[in-house]
């Protein structure tokens, strides 16, 4: 069992009570909903005559369904204006702050949330959305939860839950040159599963990710769920602190101080236990590009796809699957796979820096002939800031379109979509089978830097060949 | 929908019905229920949907078309099913197909805290137990009798133990499996905790 680590303490400290069965009643510090999951929470607390009980800690966007070429309202598509309607609705009639489209603030939960201040350390963080992992790299305890739980926490504030594992992950050494934090995240989910996570919080460690800003670590945490891990958490420290302090929900002048040195106090102690710690070293990371339809089924880019000998004998029926829906052959190469259409957003990779790393590849290239490309930023900040620096001009420039902020083409439920059988090359975190709306449609994850090095080359590249000296 | 859908209620302590396999392992919420099918307020029309993807590949031979599997109510699976995303829609829409319980290798977390939450218990088995009942042959479904007090399931093919967390057991058989009204019971250390966190001392109301 676990002792005095980052998720001992944040877990004692929200624990309400035992609950007969053996799962403990956890108080959920700020709860983030969105358009997708959460109706019908809100329909199910009107058929129990329940209230909101704390309507001043949930916090509200719209993200999964808004479209990313023309916002103006009504919606085109009926359903999608139904979606954000009704959570238009709930938030006023519960009194819920809502960010919703135009408020400067609007963007993917993921995003916003740190973007605002009101993520911050040692905060038991809830969403009806899985990705809900991300905020972990903050130092707080931040998970997915179903519908139902979405219902609980509008109720009590509290829900029923097992106390997790907790697992760490030391990463020694740094990572290498054109290699970033995505790269070292579907390394590590290549190497330990999609399912090892199961039961686990990860906390990841080492001077890999004390190196690491703070937008990278939201990428490692934010693909925990990728290996099966409800969570992951990176303990706080000073680069925490400079980014979380003087944004709209931070704590202010005295309180700042206070704050700073609570959250000081929630790193997992030195002598702190683990159910169990694996190490990886970052220096071995090659940019890392997935090849199967899941996101633990990946390579380094000068690797060859693997052939079913060599894959362990529990992972063998989806291998097959993989090749046969990709249209790989194993022994094939990845590099130089031809790609039909580049996304560069989501709630991995669809932050400022991404815009920046990508457009740096992109300046002064053009995109391949017949290849679809489009960036998506995280949030109306994140558009704005990168339209500030001029990266908008630099991705158009290339022949990149530039959209307005949402999931997209993450999991299309928009009209971001691939047709028919189109490879993607594509920043998110979900290569699942038909999840960029196309049923045969075919994604390749990678780090935004390698979407735009795919970009130019109109193939899977490397993207150190591309890096300017 | 099947037209008398009804969301389970109360104490359950015995499902029966026939069995229906889905073989394959790290099968996700995205296939369960694609995103598309996520466009919507409630849950009502989401049976038809269920595994839509798979199942126009498949042109009818998708388990969830087979007409011996119509009345099916007890699924079987491999490793990792509902892995992916946190939507509840993937549940629902299979207990709105008529799936009732699931006995599988193994399951992602929030898949099957959701499945617990609505009603659906799921049961681990061995991956040789689960591949006996899988590639079971004869010319009617297995008919599986699950009990809940004891974690036991019984067929012609075999009576076997399932394994179930404790917690979720005791919420079917108690009845109290909606969460709600057993969180709720604890108003006042609720209002406590409130009180007491650190950070909410320190930080503004959001609104
Ligand atoms: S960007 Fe993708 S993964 Fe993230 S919340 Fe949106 S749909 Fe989910």
């Amino acid at each position: 069992m676990s002792h005095n680590t980052l998720f001992d303490k944040v877990w004692d400290l929200h624990k309400v009570v035992s609950l007969p069965g053996g799962s403990d009643q956890i108080f959920i510090g700020l709860h983030l909903i969105h358009e997708v999951t959460s109706p019908q929470a809100f329909e199910a607390l009107k058929d129990k005559n329940l209230k909101v009980k704390f309507p001043s800690r949930t916090v509200a966007t719209v993200d999964h369904i808004v479209p990313t070429d023309n916002q103006s309202r009504p919606f085109k598509d009926d359903l999608a204006e139904q979606m954000i309607n009704t959570l238009e609705k709930n938030c006023i009639k519960h009194k819920i702050k809502f960010y919703n489209i135009g408020s400067g603030n609007q963007g993917i939960v993921h995003v916003v949330a740190p973007e605002l201040g009101l993520t911050q350390p040692g905060m038991t963080i809830a969403c009806g959305d899985s990705h809900t992992s991300t905020h972990g790299a903050f130092g707080s305890i931040a998970f997915g939860i179903g519908t139902s739980q979405v219902r609980d926490v509008l109720a009590s504030q509290t829900i029923a839950m097992n106390k997790l594992k907790v697992r760490q992950i030391w990463c020694e050494n740094t990572l290498s040159n054109g290699v970033y934090a995505k790269d070292l995240v579907l390394h590590i989910i290549n190497q330990l599963g999609v399912k090892a996570g199961v039961g686990y919080a990860y906390e990841f460690a080492g001077p890999a990710i004390s190196e690491l800003s703070m937008e990278e670590r939201m990428t490692i945490c934010n693909m925990s769920i990728e290996g099966g891990a409800r969570c992951g958490y990176i303990n706080p420290d000073e680069k925490t602190f400079i980014y979380i302090k003087d944004r709209l929900h931070s704590p202010q002048n005295i309180n700042w101080n206070k704050a700073v040195e609570w959250w000081e106090s929630l790193k997992s102690d030195e002598n702190s236990t683990f159910d169990d710690v694996i190490k990886f070293d970052a220096s071995r990371v090659e940019p890392t590009v997935t090849w199967g339809i899941t996101p633990g089924q990946s390579i380094g880019i000068n690797q060859k796809i693997p052939s079913l000998k060599e894959i362990h004998p529990n992972d063998q029926f989806i291998a097959g699957e993989a090749y046969e829906y990709m249209g790989f052959e194993p022994g094939q190469t990845i590099k130089d796979t031809p790609i039909d259409v580049c996304f560069i957003g989501s709630c991995t990779n669809g932050r400022l820096s991404d815009l920046r790393v990508a457009a740096s590849i992109l300046e002064n290239q053009k995109v391949a002939p017949n290849l679809k490309a489009f960036v998506v930023p995280g949030s109306e900040k994140v558009a704005k800031e990168a339209k500030g620096e001029g990266l908008d001009k630099i991705f158009i420039k290339a022949g990149f379109q530039w959209r307005e902020p949402g999931c997209s083409m993450c999991l299309a439920m928009n009209s971001d979509k691939l047709i028919g059988n189109q490879v993607s090359a594509s920043s998110s975190n979900r290569n699942f089978k038909g999840r960029q709306g196309s049923p045969s449609g075919r994604t390749l994850l990678m780090s935004p830097a390698m979407v735009a090095a795919a970009a130019i080359a109109g193939k899977v590249s490397d993207v150190r060949e591309f890096i300017k000296k | 929908m099947k037209d008398n859908f009804q969301p389970p209620l109360g104490k359950i302590s015995k499902i029966a019905g026939k069995s229906i396999s889905l073989i394959g392992d790290d099968i996700d919420t995205d296939r369960i229920i694609p995103a598309r099918f996520l466009k919507c307020v409630n849950f009502d029309y989401l049976a038809k949907s269920v595994f839509a993807d798979d199942r126009k590949n498949l042109k009818g031979m998708h388990p969830f078309d087979l007409k011996s599997n119509e009345e099916s109510s007890i699924l079987i699976v491999n490793s990792n099913f509902g892995c992916g995303s946190s939507r509840e829609h993937a549940p629902q829409a299979l207990m709105r197909w008529g799936i009732k319980a699931i006995i599988g290798e193994s399951f992602a977390e929030i898949f099957y805290s959701n499945c617990i939450a609505i009603g659906i218990p799921c049961y681990t088995l061995s991956k040789e137990l689960i591949k006996k009942i899988q590639h079971h042959k004869s010319e009617h479904n297995l008919f599986l009798e699950i009990d809940i007090a004891k974690s036991e399931v019984k067929s012609d093919l075999l009576t076997v133990n399932l394994g179930i967390k404790e917690s979720a057991k005791n919420m079917f058989l108690s009845g109290k499996w909606d969460a709600t009204s057993t969180l709720l019971e604890n108003t006042n250390l609720i209002d406590k905790k409130m009180n007491d966190l650190p950070y909410l001392k320190f930080n503004n109301k959001y609104f």
